[in-house]
Parts: structure tokens; C-alpha cells; sequence
């Protein structure tokens, strides 16, 4: 192959009108500087003899035919991407649970995670939201904002999450009658430490606007008169 | 009981109704028995029914039809903005758009506030109960 270029050449030859271009062949041999080319070579164009191929190996013909052709399923080369994120979601918004335990609740969104899912945090300390993953769909967005620059959350990604895989043992006759010797699984200490480093700089940042630790701290609930339809968020 | 607000050329009107919902006009003429040519500072000047149109007690000097600029001087000169802003009218939508308006931050807040202040008013009540009970 011909030494690529860095930046690939805009064509010499600009359209008049689809199909027809500016210049003629002749015109176009000339501007490529093919006659360069040539007279670089000696008068002719030069050609590279294709390289030696390696034989092939001999395949051997394969012991089992089926029965009718056999369709192969077609590729498939589709990469998915994570969800696309709401323009109202930013680093550093208070977001509103909508669903599951924590429903109603206050909270601060960290970033977004490959899965698609929003890394959310309560603050702990504040309103007893851990450092969660939460869908989009379950989530209404407000217009506050906490700061967020003195948090570092590269660390958290969807395997932090995911459940810790326990090996059953195989129970025999007389273990089956046994009680259940599994204990309440406890919360490792890293993650506590881990949830403790994400909120120190958070609270700091939240004390320093009046209210919004209250704010955190309080459920959201729609009371009378409340159309959510005309509400700001 | 007599009409206090007329049709006239001149008279501020209130839209309610249809895309300038909200907005204050003035009728600059009359089309016929339903409709009024309405202008504003911030409009292209059009008809519109007298159903859509609600009237102030503001009016202006203005002669019929007249000249987008003259219009506004009259405007200014009449103070509508103003006069409009501190009418109890005007202070009420005012204060409409700015309760629509409010965060869901702003909304918690204002409970706050709303619970401080009237803590502050029941210990002040209490306080003149007590007084009142003690001097019977």
C-alpha cells in the first residue's frame, strides 16, 4: 500500500453539477502528477508484483453434513449505548425518587454509569439514601443544583454493585433440619468508608446554602391542589 | 347599576383568551359590533373579539389608529406600565405568575416560612389570651 497521507486531500477535481466535473482526463493526469510519477520511473508506471502467497493448509472434508442447509443467523454488530441522559440532569442536581424504598426522597445525582442507571447519593448522613444506582425513568429532575466539584466518583461503576456470588455448600440429611445458620449479610467496611469519603465534601457544600439540608432531609408528596402537570420542578 | 369601564378608543384591555393570554392592549379602533383593532409596544396591531378581551379602568390619549410610536409615547406618557403594577388587579397577577413559578426548592422553603410566621402570631395570641384572662 501507497504511504497514507496525515490529512486525507480534499478532490482536485470540484463538481460543476453531479456527474460532471471541472476538469478533463487529461487535465486531471496532469494535475495528479502522474507524469512525475512516470518520469520518477523511468517512463512507466510502477507496479508491485503481488507478494508470494503462503499455501493454504489442506482442509480435510468434514465428517458430518446435516440433513437440509443449515442458515447462518446474520451478524450482528450493534454496540449499545448507555441511555440517553435528560438535559436537566447535570452533576450535582437534586433529583426526586419516585419508586422503590426510598420513594419521595431528595437526593444528589453523581454521574451516570455505563449501564445507563444514575449513581445517586443521599447524602447518607442526611436523608439514609446510600450511594445507589437508580433508573431515569423513576426520577424527577429539579432545577437545584448542589456543587459537586470536590467529589471523586471515577471509582463507582456498575461491577461495585453488582451481588456478591456465595458458594452453596450441599446440604446433607441432618444439616437440612438444622437452622438456617445464614446471618443478616453485613455491609462491608470499604463501602461505608467509600460512602463516607463521597459525602464529607457534599454536606460540606450543602451546609453552606440555608435550607437545602432540611430540604434533603424531607420527602416530597403532592398535597392538595397540586397539579403535577403545572408544577416546576 | 351603570357601566363604569367603556369601549372606547384609547381604553387598556386585558387579553384572556387565545396566543396573547396575559397580555395589556389598547383598543385602537372599532371593526364592528363583536370585534376591536388592538395594538401593544410588543404586538403586530390586530382584530380581536371583545369576548377575548377583558377591560381595565386605564385609559390613554390617543387619536384613532395611531402611529405604532405615537402609541407608545402616549403609553409613556400615561404611565399604564405603573399605574397597572400597583392597581390590586395588576399586584394579584403579578403575584400568580411568581406562585407558578416556584421551585420545588422555593415551594420548601415558603412552608418554612409560612410555619415560622405563624408560630410567631399563635405566641403573640397566647400571650394576649393569658393577659386578657388574668385582667377579667
Amino acid at each position: 500500500m501507497a504511504a497514507k497521507r496525515k490529512t486525507p486531500v480534499k478532490t482536485r477535481n470540484p463538481d460543476l453539477i453531479r456527474g460532471v466535473g471541472k476538469y478533463s482526463r487529461s487535465k486531471m493526469y496532469h494535475k495528479r502528477g502522474l507524469w512525475a510519477i512516470k518520469a520518477k520511473n523511468g517512463g512507466a508506471f510502477p507496479r508491485h508484483d503481488p507478494k508470494p502467497k503462503a499455501p493454504a493448509a489442506a482442509e480435510k472434508p468434514p465428517k458430518f453434513y446435516p440433513a437440509e442447509d443449515v442458515k447462518k443467523p446474520l451478524l450482528n454488530k450493534r454496540k449499545p449505548k448507555p441511555t440517553k441522559l435528560r438535559a436537566s440532569i447535570t452533576p450535582g442536581t437534586v433529583l426526586i425518587l419516585l419508586a422503590g424504598r426510598f420513594m419521595g426522597k431528595r437526593v444528589v445525582f453523581l454521574k451516570q454509569l455505563t449501564s445507563g442507571l444514575l449513581l445517586v447519593t443521599g447524602p447518607f448522613k442526611i436523608n439514609g439514601v446510600p450511594l445507589r444506582r437508580v433508573n431515569q425513568s423513576y426520577v424527577i429532575a429539579t432545577s437545584t443544583k448542589v456543587d459537586i466539584s470536590g467529589v471523586n466518583v471515577d471509582k463507582f461503576d456498575d461491577k461495585y454493585f453488582a451481588k456478591e456470588v456465595d458458594k452453596r455448600k450441599k446440604k446433607t440429611e441432618g444439616e437440612f433440619f438444622e437452622a438456617e445458620k445464614e446471618d443478616k449479610k453485613k455491609l462491608p467496611e470499604d463501602k461505608k468508608e467509600d460512602q463516607k469519603a463521597v459525602d464529607a465534601s457534599l454536606i460540606k457544600s450543602i451546609e453552606g446554602v440555608p435550607d437545602l439540608k432540611a430540604y434533603l432531609a424531607a420527602r416530597f408528596s403532592l398535597k392538595s391542589g397540586m397539579k403535577p402537570h403545572e408544577l416546576v420542578f | 347599576m351603570p357601566f363604569k369601564r367603556y369601549v372606547e378608543i384609547g381604553r387598556v384591555a386585558l387579553v384572556n383568551y387565545g396566543k396573547d393570554y396575559g397580555k395589556l392592549v389598547v383598543i385602537v379602533d372599532v371593526v364592528d359590533q363583536n370585534r376591536a383593532l388592538v395594538d401593544a409596544p410588543d404586538m403586530v396591531r390586530g382584530q380581536m373579539n371583545f369576548k377575548r378581551l377583558t377591560l381595565t379602568d386605564i385609559t390613554i390619549d390617543i387619536p384613532r389608529v395611531p402611529k405604532k410610536k405615537t402609541l407608545i409615547e402616549a403609553m409613556e406618557k400615561a404611565d399604564v406600565k405603573n399605574k397597572w403594577e400597583s392597581s390590586s388587579w395588576g399586584r394579584k397577577l403579578i403575584v400568580q405568575k411568581r406562585r407558578a413559578s416556584l421551585n420545588d426548592f422555593d415551594r420548601f422553603k415558603l412552608m418554612l416560612a409560612k410555619i415560622k410566621r405563624s408560630g410567631v402570631i399563635k405566641q403573640e395570641l397566647t400571650k394576649l389570651k393569658k393577659e386578657n384572662a388574668s385582667s377579667i
